[in-house]
């Protein structure tokens, strides 16, 4: 089985119930299966701090929400994390492909890579990463989390995860 | 821009055309002029996070898809999240009404003018988003005719006023709170 049907398993397995989603070429063939099952409810969305919006109106409502996004996004979406998510204790789920981390060739990608994991504990976003086939259940931990204790998380997505060095 | 209608009129015209409708108004002085009209278990009053009042609508039009959502957005607001009108429009929820009431100005922090009391033309935005039904309203009167008359859609509504705030008492709720009684209300 590939990777990406672990992970489209294990999102789908996890309760995880809407999916919000920008590009990234790390989440391609998860973003193809996703359509070609057509399981879960999945609409793309044009900036990731319109999708924390979206996916915070779902909560409120049972939904169990998550954002599939590219590390960079997090940044377009710390004021909706902190006023909209954190103000009214709104839990949604963030996975995010981490580009820019070890590694990584594209000089751009780097600086928002190198400040992903620090900013999100600045944010006081519970992380979970995902380097390693055999840690691909973090995402059930990470939705069972973000329920029980009534916070957002992000399952992070590491390069390793496929292989890349 | 309106006669010499303002938001506080505009939201006491949508409030007497409320019929069980979940309501998400945007930030500032909208919520406050709205919790003082009218305060619901059903209103979803943004504290924070400018811009998001129409995609917090949309996430619960899809979520309810029996219930009827109506957004109460405004020019500033919706200038800031422009790429919301796309993903609306292309979605296109059956039970979602986008309200947005046009000052021309950023009304919670001094009247600054906005560019659509320039150029900018928000009707004209959404139709090319994708947006089938359009209203633009100038009068106070056509509000209750014409939101009691859509039907099931995805409509956007435009109300043109004047710029101006009323002198209102702030949101007394806690947001914890306010979510919970929200949540409540609309798991009924």
């Amino acid at each position: 089985m590939s990777v990406d049907l672990k992970l489209y398993n294990a999102i789908k397995n996890s309760g995880i119930d809407l999916i919000l989603s920008l590009p990234c070429i790390m989440l391609k063939n998860l973003l193809e299966l996703i359509e070609e099952k057509n399981e879960i409810k999945h609409i793309s969305v044009t900036r990731e701090e319109e999708g924390v919006g979206i996916a915070a109106g779902a909560s409120l409502c049972g939904k169990i929400p998550a954002l599939l996004i590219q590390n960079s996004g997090i940044g377009n979406s710390i004021n909706a994390i902190k006023s909209l998510l954190h103000l009214f204790k709104i839990p949604i789920v963030f996975i995010m492909s981490h580009r820019g981390s070890e590694g990584e060739k594209i000089k751009a990608q780097i600086p928002m890579g190198k400040l992903t994991p620090d900013l999100l504990d600045l944010l006081e976003v519970e992380k979970f990463v995902i380097d390693s086939e055999e840690k691909i259940d973090y995402i059930k931990t990470a939705v069972e989390h973000r329920t029980s204790a009534g916070v957002s998380t992000c399952i992070l997505l590491k390069r390793t995860l496929w292989g890349k060095t | 821009m309106g006669e010499n209608m303002k938001r506080f009129d505009a939201i006491r015209k949508i409030v007497d055309s409320l019929n069980n409708e979940i309501l998400v108004c945007n930030i500032g002085a909208p919520s406050r002029e709205l919790y003082n009209i009218k305060d619901r278990e059903e209103n979803f009053y943004m504290l924070g996070s400018m811009g998001l009042a129409s995609s917090i609508a949309f996430g619960i039009a899809i979520s309810k898809p029996l219930r009827k959502i109506w957004c109460i957005d405004g020019d500033g607001s919706l200038l800031m999240n422009l790429g919301s009108l796309s993903t609306i429009a292309n979605n296109q929820p059956s039970n979602l009404t986008l309200i947005v009431i046009d000052n021309g100005s950023y009304g919670s922090t001094g009247n600054q003018k906005t560019y659509t009391s320039k150029k900018t033309k928000l009707e004209t935005i959404a139709k090319g988003a994708g947006f089938n039904s359009i209203t633009v309203i100038k009068n106070e009167e056509n509000i209750i005719l014409t939101l009691k008359d859509l039907g099931i859609g995805c409509h956007f509504v435009k109300i043109e006023v004047l710029p101006g705030n009323a002198k209102v008492e702030n949101i007394q709720l806690d947001p914890e709170d306010l979510k919970r009684r929200f949540m409540n209300s609309i798991s009924k």
